[in-house]
């Protein structure tokens, strides 16, 4: 199993907000983990990734049998942890490209790999950036300084094909996104798909799904998965709406 | 008596050795020169030295820098070996060179160059000697004596220095590299006095480098009087990195005549206490000023950028623009006084002073200072302090890049904005090498300053290609 979550309890400030989640995610295998507004979809992700705001009060998180708790930020994206960003940081005065190349390096530099070369780095943006379409000279700007939405979600799919995660989560990255880019986003997640590793793709809508279609669906409620089910569980949402899953918890 | 050792700085030391030298310090003097240096003595004996009960000196105080004592020389102290001292320059930067070696300007066989194109530059000693009317028509001219005691002190002691003449219409071919070294085995009280004519239509970049070689204490008091004539133009770096002992009071005055145009870079990587006085006058319509700053101060230094740019005439375009980042216990002050006169108009004046404090001791007082008496004027002024963004820190490690190349990344960036305005290539670079170094923790004031590039540099383990930032 490549991620348990097992009865995890996380907050912020003291408050709680995931009272309870379990979750087992595969090798190979796509889960969308859908829900309202504020029911945690957000903060289970940051918890994953392991931002240090959220404290973790019950309940254990395994990556590829090893407990999460224990490794930092870094360590955990080292080991093949992904967040796409529900909002990507805008960072002045670092370009993409010394970003992704720090990144990729420190990377492989935690696999006892050596440094990428130049050349070979610059051809391996150039073939991930066709990858996201992305055509412009995006990559000599700071990062996602003055990008659009539609620019910034391609970015995150761009790092995420230049790091190829293991475990890649995408926190609301349709957001925003007019449906060419959606189509973009969702053709990237598709080609990065592989038989190890594995996408948590977080969304309020059903459309993304018609593109990045799930082996699972989840339904995230006041801090508990409290349905789950194949793809045409997300049908059955977009239809019925999240009212009948409040009733439903009442 | 020519040195004096030991001593406290205090008004009346001063005001004594004045009246024992009088005879000769001014023995070059021309009479208007002489009028001018008893003036300013005048002024020094009303003013003294400034403390803190003063607005402009309010949260600098100098008090131990004073009583550390200081040996203080009317002469050059002993023969310098000169390719020892300035063992090179900037790697690849083609300067001319000149050089300073505890206030007295270091000259070998030629204190004053003569070069083809008109441009003279050298001892200002030996300046006042060769070219009495050139050095009296701009000599304390420029630097106000009446209400800076400093100001009014050096002039009064004014001995050597440095001298650079661009004539009108002469463009310097390559940047001048002015070397300031201190190297001293005793605590050492320096002034020096530099002059700097740009002609109209005249161009200069100048690179001024203050640095010590050693850890012994020093007080420096330096006046250095820029005159830009009419459509001249100067690009101007300031590159402090002394010792920890060191205190520097740096003040630089400009005058701009009509059209002429100003880009002035203080970049301040370490220094005990320092402070900038920056004066820019505007005395004519349509010039421009452009003022970047850059601290990086750690331990208990403390730095004082203190800014007054005189809109006298209309039309003219000022911009202040320093970041800092703050380590420990470290301390930064920024005052940016811009003054808009009442037949000002059109003025164009923008002030901004960034910080991040990389601890809860280190401290920042941001002071941007709007004082406009006209209507038809475009100012604007911002001041942020913060610590380093907690969401961008998420974000890159998240992306596995380790906190402190995070932190690293995060404070270059933040850093660049400033180091990216440098003209000169060679010394851009240069400049960066040091930042990050001196970010690292690993820039050293004796082997590492601008000088020593004798010793390669070492390959750092730091993977951003900071040229493509």
């Amino acid at each position: 199993m490549l991620l348990q979550i097992k009865n995890l309890h996380a907050g912020i400030h003291g408050k709680e907000i995931l009272r309870g989640v379990n979750l087992d995610v595969d090798k190979g295998e796509i889960h969308a983990i859908m829900g309202p507004n504020g029911t945690g979809k957000s903060t289970l992700a940051s918890v994953i990734a392991g931002r240090e705001v959220f404290d973790v009060t019950a309940g254990e998180i395994l990556y590829k049998g090893k407990d999460l708790k224990k490794l930092s930020i870094e360590d955990r994206a080292r080991e093949g942890i992904f967040l796409g960003f529900q909002y990507p940081v805008e960072i002045p005065g670092v370009s993409i490209t010394n970003f992704m190349r720090t990144a990729v390096n420190e990377v492989r530099k935690f696999k006892g790999l050596d440094p990428l070369p130049g050349g070979e780095f610059l051809r391996l943006m150039e073939e991930k950036k066709r990858l996201v379409e992305i055509t412009s000279n995006l990559t000599n700007r700071s990062v996602n300084e003055g990008f659009s939405g539609g620019e910034k979600k391609k970015n995150e799919i761009f790092q995420m094909a230049m790091l190829e995660p293991m475990l890649a989560i995408l926190d609301e990255t349709d957001s925003g996104l007019d449906i060419d880019a959606l189509r973009i986003v969702a053709n990237g997640v598709n080609k990065l798909r592989r038989p190890d590793n594995a996408f948590v793709v977080i969304t309020h809508y059903q459309r993304l799904l018609d593109y990045i279609v799930p082996d699972f669906v989840h339904v995230l409620f006041e801090g508990r998965i409290v349905k789950s089910g194949g793809k045409e569980l997300a049908l059955e949402l977009e239809e019925k709406g999240y009212d009948w899953i409040k009733k439903e918890q009442k | 008596m020519q040195t004096e050792s030991k001593e406290p700085v205090t008004q009346k030391r001063f005001i004594d050795l004045f009246e024992k030298n009088r005879a000769f310090l001014s023995a070059n003097d021309t009479p208007g020169l002489n009028v001018t240096r008893v003036k300013a003595m005048a002024s020094f004996a009303k003013l003294g030295f400034p403390d803190t009960s003063m607005e402009s000196w309010r949260l600098t105080s100098l008090e131990e820098s004073f009583e550390r004592g200081y040996d203080y020389h009317l002469q050059p102290m002993e023969e310098v070996d000169v390719q020892k001292v300035f063992r090179c320059n900037i790697p690849h930067l083609d300067t001319a060179v000149i050089g300073q070696l505890n206030g007295w300007y270091v000259s070998k066989d030629v204190p004053l160059m003569e070069l083809g194109n008109g441009i003279i530059m050298g001892s200002l000693a030996e300046a006042r000697k060769k070219y009495p009317q050139l050095i009296e028509k701009y000599f304390g001219t420029i630097a106000d004596d009446t209400n800076d005691g400093f100001t009014a002190l050096n002039t009064a002691f004014t001995q050597d220095g440095v001298f650079i003449y661009v004539p009108d219409n002469v463009k310097s071919p390559k940047p001048v590299q002015l070397i300031n070294v201190i190297h001293h085995d005793e605590n050492l009280f320096l002034q020096s006095r530099n002059l700097i004519i740009v002609g109209s239509n005249a161009m200069l970049s100048l690179v001024h480098c203050d640095d010590s070689y050693n850890h012994q204490a020093s007080f420096s008091n330096v006046v250095t009087e820029v005159h830009l004539g009419e459509h001249g133009a100067m690009d101007h770096y300031k590159l402090q990195n002394l010792n920890n002992n060191s205190t520097l009071i740096s003040s630089v005055f400009f005058r701009m005549a009509a059209s002429a145009s100003l880009d002035s870079h203080y970049l301040s990587l370490n220094g005990g206490l320092l402070r900038n006085n920056i004066r820019v006058l505007f005395n004519g319509p349509n010039g421009n000023a452009s003022i970047y700053g850059l601290y990086l101060m750690d331990r208990k230094q403390h730095v004082d950028n203190n800014l007054f740019i005189d809109h006298a005439y209309p039309g003219c375009t000022s911009s202040e623009t320093f970041k800092g980042i703050l380590d420990e216990h470290a301390r930064a002050i920024f005052n940016g006084h811009v003054l808009v006169r009442r037949d000002a108009a059109k003025t164009d004046a923008r002030q901004s002073n960034k910080n991040i404090l990389l601890t809860d001791t280190a401290r920042v007082n941001s002071k941007p200072f709007l004082e406009i008496y006209n209507d038809d004027v475009k100012c604007s002024h911002g001041s942020t302090t913060g610590q380093l963004d907690q969401e961008s820190m998420f974000y890159l490690r998240q992306r596995g890049i380790g906190e402190e190349t995070a932190r690293m990344l995060l404070m270059f960036a933040f850093a660049d904005e400033i180091v990216a305005r440098i003209a000169i290539p060679q010394l851009r670079q240069r400049i960066e090498d040091m930042v990050k170094k001196r970010l690292q923790g690993e820039l050293q004031i004796c082997e590492q300053c601008v000088l020593h590039c004798s010793t390669p540099e070492h390959p750092i383990e730091f993977q951003i290609d900071l040229g493509k930032i």
